[in-house]
């Protein structure tokens, strides 16, 4: 009885430990992605053909973002995480904080070989995507032209919606208030422009319905619970593509982002994670991915490549990228805090 | 005999050993790490010891002699980055800008020559400004209650005496109690729901029994997102409930029915009704079936039978669904996100911003225990009902 | 006779089971009348039924000469004491004993001293503050009496109260209730499957087979002249010799004797049995009838002895009083009986 006992105490103390460092040594190269159909195109065209050329195990997770979530993992060094691609600002502090490896600009074949706001010390740029003011072309037979027109109630009654918070919203109603764009960060940056743009929300605050999730803009768009949004263009391509809709985005007064990949700080497979950049950013694999979703291109080289048709739908293309800004992750960076409170007691009032 | 008994006492202490252990891990010491990491302020001692050593004797208005700056200076060259980047997300939350002005400084500190002195108002003219400075001084102290007067919208003026921060400023405070009053009606609903649903599922048998208690099951099965957009279906402007009022002539225009409190109360209720349920039912099933026909007998009207008897017996019940409802419901972000209005924003998602978006533990800390504080409070006053109040029906 | 409770051709059916068919009874004033049957037999479904719990689904019932069919439970005031007392585990003694009270709107000056008078008289004054958890199974039971009987009301109903007990227990209740009915001159229903009890207790009983009344009498009348074969078996011990009719007043039996039995009215050739209860068989050779037998066994069962008992065909079992010389088994004996300890029914 009592050997038994022991025995069980014993097997299963080894069952521990054995549990514990399996996740602690070699561990397959470990991607992080935003999930969804976008994961899906990225396994397609980066994840399984890498695999098959270097023999190089992937193993996929997903996350929703959130510079917490990679603070948290990097409590404990190294994190069970490699590759993890990152928005703007998670770039940012995570840069700032250490928590990234640097790149090697020079294997990837050069900083001139990628878009000048795709290079950064810590990060590859990834893709390029924009938030703008969109509409159902259906719906409406005056389309809005700008921010203006989307303050406009009168000529377009209706609800508009905004995703839930103070990036974006912010710069927006700046544009609205007549701020050339160039210039809405450096107005942005001071106590009254922060006031004019939350008196500009104002205006049209019992107007507004504010999103979360970015399936939820296109579900306002074709419920007609809105008469304009805000919305990833990549998803209003999708939507057009699959249900036939004819959802329109504005690209003047548009903001870009751009989502990088990073490699955690200590990776053990720090090697084969830059060997897994190299590929994903390589021009004949970066071009496949408008196929899938419409997301611009960070190698130069691919977007050349890419049919004039699918150029144009893109973020990247010339046309679209007039009259349309980066976010300016340093601004959100050190701001997101005092204004995220001041956003939700404005909403309160 | 003696030892007999030390040796039994001995072994059982050995069998609640897994349980102590567990609670011990996963509880007690991640509630402690909660409460340590909203009151603990150690990062910035310990990036910038110099300057910390130094700046208390800076007279708080002009710019910090030479001596103080160099010292700074010498914390960004000598500490490493990570320890750096705990300090910078700390000051960064009392004054927006530390981050990207420390990033700046740190980096020409780095490429500074042995031997030379960096002008820091050249690196950025931020510096000449004494709030920055002011920030590092108040922040040297091992622990602070910053925290905790933020997440109550209260902050320690330049005399250190705690006031109100500006309307404008912050708004915790109404979204805790607006935590509150929804998770309250929310409570309230379930009751009235959940009451006499569970005594109908209590005095059927068979089938009926099963039927009643898995559709108030269901919504537990089921995923947020199906969940969601099953709402969606329902309650938008275009949807079914508003379509058939319109067809039936009982409204001109579609209702506001979601993207409002109406929209998160209902959705919530929904989820939440089989905590309400489950516990009734449990109590209201172990009633011996003898107790309504004798109030009858004894002279008592159907209602009054019920108050007097029914009632108080599923007390228990009805106080412990209420308290798991409430519990649940404080916690809620998603469902007010998706179906909430502007207004039906809860604390949890102010918690997850600062924890999950800017990796500010000790404010996503400091709201958290004022929610673990009004949930232990509500849970001795229940202690004190329920041992007040009625036996369960056994 | 007039009937304080009458039931007129009360049927009662559930779905396609017929659990009472038209029943006839009748209850006097101040009468304690016990159902008595075995488990589904209806008597409790007639107690349901005069509650106001269940309705009858057809025949009347009439209290006092008034139909009560359309009264709800609470109007009725029938007092009813059930199986597992029904006592409110929320609420005191004293306010499980107000209760009725309450609810009928006496004023609390009032209430406060009837309660206690009531607790009393069953000591249980010193208990009035306890919940009933906190009372054994005798005093709840009395608690339950209680509270059915302190508003007065005109009849008590109760259904099969002392279950629950232990012996002892049991019959020093049977005694109280007794007491009670005969003190206060209740109108008492009581409703039992344990035949010492209701003749112990009843004035009268009424022996339920299948939903309809075997038979309705005194203790005395169902226990020495059973009208059937159900009411003989069931109540008490019982000889029953089956036998064909050879006169007025003779019957032969199947080992052949033929013996002298009350006047019967049942025509000659007709298959009836003969039931004698074993304490009316005598071995002094007394009696109008005599058999030859042979003792097969003998019990002692302290106060008296079972013998049991080959007539040939017949199996007899006689109860003798200790004292009587000693029996032993193999023994020849003749036993005998009196025509009058004999009922007759058909068989």
């Amino acid at each position: 009885m009592k050997s038994t006992v022991k025995r069980l105490a014993l097997a299963s103390s080894f069952a521990v430990l054995a549990i514990a460092s399996s996740s602690a040594q070699d561990r397959n190269l470990t991607v992080v992605s935003w999930g969804g159909n976008y994961q899906d195109a990225q396994r397609e065209i980066y994840f399984e053909p890498f695999t098959a050329e270097t023999g190089t195990a992937v193993t996929e997770e997903s996350w929703d973002g959130g510079y917490g979530v990679i603070a948290a993992k990097m409590e404990t060094r190294p994190a069970d995480w490699d590759v993890v691609q990152v928005e703007t600002e998670e770039l940012a502090l995570g840069c700032a904080d250490g928590m990234y490896e640097t790149v090697d600009w020079e294997a990837l074949g050069g900083e001139d070989k990628f878009l000048p706001a795709a290079v950064n010390e810590c990060g590859v740029g990834a893709i390029v995507w924009t938030t703008g003011l969109s509409y159902d072309a259906e719906k409406l037979t005056e389309a809005p032209t700008g921010w203006e027109d989307f303050w406009n109630t009168e000529e377009y009654p209706g609800k508009r919606g905004l995703r839930r918070g103070p990036k974006y919203s912010l710069e927006f109603a700046l544009m609205a208030d007549g701020v050339p764009v160039e210039e809405v960060y450096q107005v942005l940056g001071t106590d009254e422009g922060v006031d004019r743009a939350f008196a500009k929300l104002d205006e049209i605050k019992g107007d507004i319905v504010w999103w979360e999730a970015g399936a939820q803009p296109i579900q306002l768009l074709a419920s007609g619970e809105v008469v304009m949004t805000t919305a990833y263009n990549g998803r209003l391509a999708g939507i057009n593509k699959t249900e036939g809709t004819n959802f329109q985005i504005v690209w003047p007064g548009s903001i870009y982002a751009i989502d990088s990949w990073v490699v955690l700080k200590d990776s053990p497979n720090k090697d084969a994670a830059f060997e897994f950049i190299n590929f994903a950013s390589q021009p004949e694999n970066q071009a496949k991915l408008p196929e899938f979703i419409a997301y611009g291109l960070t190698n130069v080289e691919a977007g050349a490549a890419l049919a004039p048709e699918v150029a144009a739908e893109l973020p990247t293309s010339p046309e679209n990228l007039e009259g349309a800004i980066a976010l300016d992750g340093d601004f959100w960076v050190d701001n997101i805090e005092e204004l995220n409170e001041r956003f939700n007691a404005w909403l309160a009032q | 005999m003696n030892a007999v008994s030390a040796r039994q006492r001995g072994r059982a202490a050995l069998l609640i050993a897994p349980l102590v252990i567990f609670l011990g891990v996963f509880f007690l010491w991640p509630l402690w790490l909660m409460v340590d990491v909203s009151i603990r302020n150690d990062a910035i001692g310990g990036a910038f010891p110099r300057t910390a050593e130094l700046i208390g004797s800076w007279d708080g208005e002009a710019m910090p002699d030479a001596e103080i700056q160099a010292a700074l200076v010498e914390d960004l060259r000598e500490t490493p980055q990570s320890t750096l980047g705990a300090a910078v997300r700390t000051l960064n939350s009392q004054v927006s800008g530390f981050r990207t002005l420390m990033g700046r400084t740190a980096n020409a500190a780095r490429d500074l020559e042995d031997g030379q002195t960096l002008d820091l108002v050249e690196v950025d003219d931020r510096w000449a400004e004494p709030r920055f400075w002011q920030a590092i001084q108040t922040s040297v102290a091992p622990y602070t209650d910053r925290n905790l007067l933020a997440a109550l919208d209260l902050e320690r003026s330049d005399t250190g005496e705690i006031e109100r921060m500006a309307a404008s400023a912050s708004a915790n405070r109404l979204i805790i109690w607006r935590t509150f009053a929804i998770a309250g009606s929310v409570t309230v609903l379930c009751a009235l729901i959940g009451l006499p649903y569970a005594m109908l599922a209590a005095s059927v048998t068979g089938w009926k029994r099963n039927a009643l208690l898995l559709a108030v099951l269901l919504p537990l099965w089921t995923s947020l997102l199906v969940r969601t957009a099953a709402w969606f279906i329902l309650l938008q402007n275009e949807g079914i409930i508003n379509k058939t009022l319109i067809g039936l002539g009982w409204i001109d225009g579609p209702l506001p029915l979601i993207f409002n409190r109406l929209g998160v109360v209902i959705a919530m209720t929904h989820v939440l009704l089989p905590f309400m349920v489950l516990p009734i039912f449990s109590v209201v099933s172990a009633i011996p079936k003898n107790l309504m026909p004798a109030a009858a007998s004894l002279g008592a009207r159907p209602l009054r039978a019920f108050w007097r008897v029914l009632l108080p017996l599923s007390m228990p019940g009805l106080l412990a669904g209420s308290l798991l409802v409430f519990m649940v419901a404080i916690g809620y972000y998603i469902t007010p996100a998706l179906v909430g209005g502007p207004n039906d924003q809860m604390i949890s998602s102010v918690i997850a911003f600062y924890a999950l978006q800017t990796a500010n533990w000790g404010m996503a800390g400091a709201l958290g225990i004022l929610l673990l504080a009004v949930t232990t409070v509500l849970y001795l006053v229940y202690g004190r009902l329920s041992r007040g109040g009625a036996p369960t029906g056994a | 006779m007039t009937a304080f409770i009458e039931l007129r051709g009360v049927s009662k059916t559930f779905g396609q089971v017929t659990v009472v068919e038209g029943l006839n009874l009748e209850v006097r004033k101040g009468e304690f009348l016990s159902l008595l049957g075995p488990s589904g037999s209806g008597k409790t479904t007639i107690l349901m039924m005069l509650a106001g719990f269940e309705g009858a689904t057809s025949g009347d019932i009439l209290l006092d000469g008034e139909k009560i069919d359309h009264l709800p439970p609470y109007r009725r005031g029938m007092g009813v004491v059930f199986q597992n007392y029904a006592l409110f585990p929320h609420m005191s003694v004293a306010e499980n004993v107000a209760f009725p009270l309450e609810m009928r709107g006496v004023p609390k000056s009032e209430t406060r001293p009837r309660v206690k008078a009531a607790l009393d008289r069953v000591q249980l004054g010193h208990l009035a503050d306890r919940r009933p958890d906190q009372l054994s199974g005798g005093q709840q039971q009395r608690v339950a009496l209680t509270r059915a009987l302190v508003y007065e009301p005109k009849v008590i109903l109760m259904d099969e109260p002392l279950g629950a007990l232990d012996k002892k227990l049991r019959e020093e209740m049977q005694l109280e209730i007794r007491e009670l009915h005969r003190r206060l001159g209740l109108t008492i229903i009581f409703v039992t499957h344990d035949q010492s009890e209701a003749l112990t207790m009843s004035d009268r009983i009424a022996i339920f087979d299948a939903g309809k009344i075997a038979q309705i009498g005194t203790a005395g009348e169902v226990y020495d002249h059973p009208h059937n074969r159900f009411v003989a078996e069931f109540i008490g011990e019982t000889n029953l010799l089956d036998g064909v009719v050879k006169g007025p007043a003779a019957v032969e039996l199947t080992n052949g004797a033929t013996i002298v039995a009350p006047d019967h009215g049942y025509a000659a050739g007709s298959r009836v049995s003969v039931s004698i209860r074993p304490e009316r068989l005598r071995l002094d050779g007394n009696g109008d009838n005599r058999l030859q037998a042979t003792i097969s066994d003998v019990v002692y069962q302290g106060d008296h002895l079972r013998l049991h008992l080959d007539a040939g065909a017949l199996s007899l079992v006689a109860r003798l009083e200790r004292g009587a010389a000693e029996r032993r088994t193999g023994e020849s004996v003749t036993v005998s009986f009196a025509a009058a300890d004999c009922s007759v029914f058909a068989a």
